[in-house]
């Protein structure tokens, strides 16, 4: 169940729906924003993505890390418009039976992520301007 | 037909725009979109060999016929996560 939202993350939340009484594994990465890049200093980033495809893609990362890792659930959630510095942009909560497959799941969703989804990071540098992160041609 | 052509990122900046409606002949294919969003924006010059280009929100091979209504979208490299 992939979600973006324009509102701060709720980790609590993500962390307490994934616990369940017959696993004894819940992994969340976090992707948090710097405020550095290049030697200049960020003051926000911004994100934005074609929506209906990236909760698409979102959703088939789910639903491949489940088939490939001895997982019970994995949830993507990732923000959209201005995020400040040290804040979450992206999580990816993985509930398994077991650590190693919790880790291993969280860390392949998450470089797919990355990967594939049509959301786009833009960074806000304190001179004022602005500069698209380089990215991954989607293929 | 008509196609409706959204414009993301570097893609939007560069256009000017997020989204603009084109008309294309009956048998249209999305080889045809593109020679027409290029046409109107040759601005984009420099982004085509870096664009990745969905139909109706999955990748598309320039050789796929369009229906009329069909969204077609310009994805710059993409950054999320």
């Amino acid at each position: 169940m992939a979600t973006l939202t324009p509102e701060p993350i709720d980790t609590d939340r993500l962390v307490r729906e994934a616990a369940r009484p017959d696993c004894g594994a819940v992994a969340l990465f976090l992707g948090t924003t710097r405020d550095h890049h290049g030697g200049r200093r960020v003051v926000r980033l911004a994100y934005e993505a074609y929506a209906p495809m990236a909760v698409a893609a979102l959703e088939r990362i789910e639903r491949d890390a489940l088939a490939r890792y001895p997982i019970a659930a994995c949830r993507i959630v990732h923000r959209l418009g201005e995020v400040p510095p040290a804040h979450a942009s992206v999580a990816v909560v993985v509930t398994a039976a077991h650590r190693a497959a919790a880790f291993d799941a969280c860390r392949w969703a998450m470089d797919e992520v990355k990967r594939s989804a049509p959301i786009w990071k833009q960074e806000h540098f304190e001179g004022g301007d602005a500069a698209w992160v380089e990215g991954t041609k989607l293929e | 037909m008509n196609v409706t052509v959204l414009f993301f990122a570097q893609a939007r900046e560069r256009a000017g725009r997020g989204t603009e409606w084109v008309e294309l002949g009956d048998g249209a294919k999305l080889a045809d979109a593109v020679a027409a969003i290029a046409r109107a924006h040759p601005e984009l010059e420099p982004l085509w060999p870096h664009l990745a280009v969905a139909v109706d929100g999955v990748l598309a091979p320039r050789d796929i016929a369009l229906r009329d209504g069909a969204e077609i979208a310009l994805l710059p490299p993409v950054s999320g996560g």
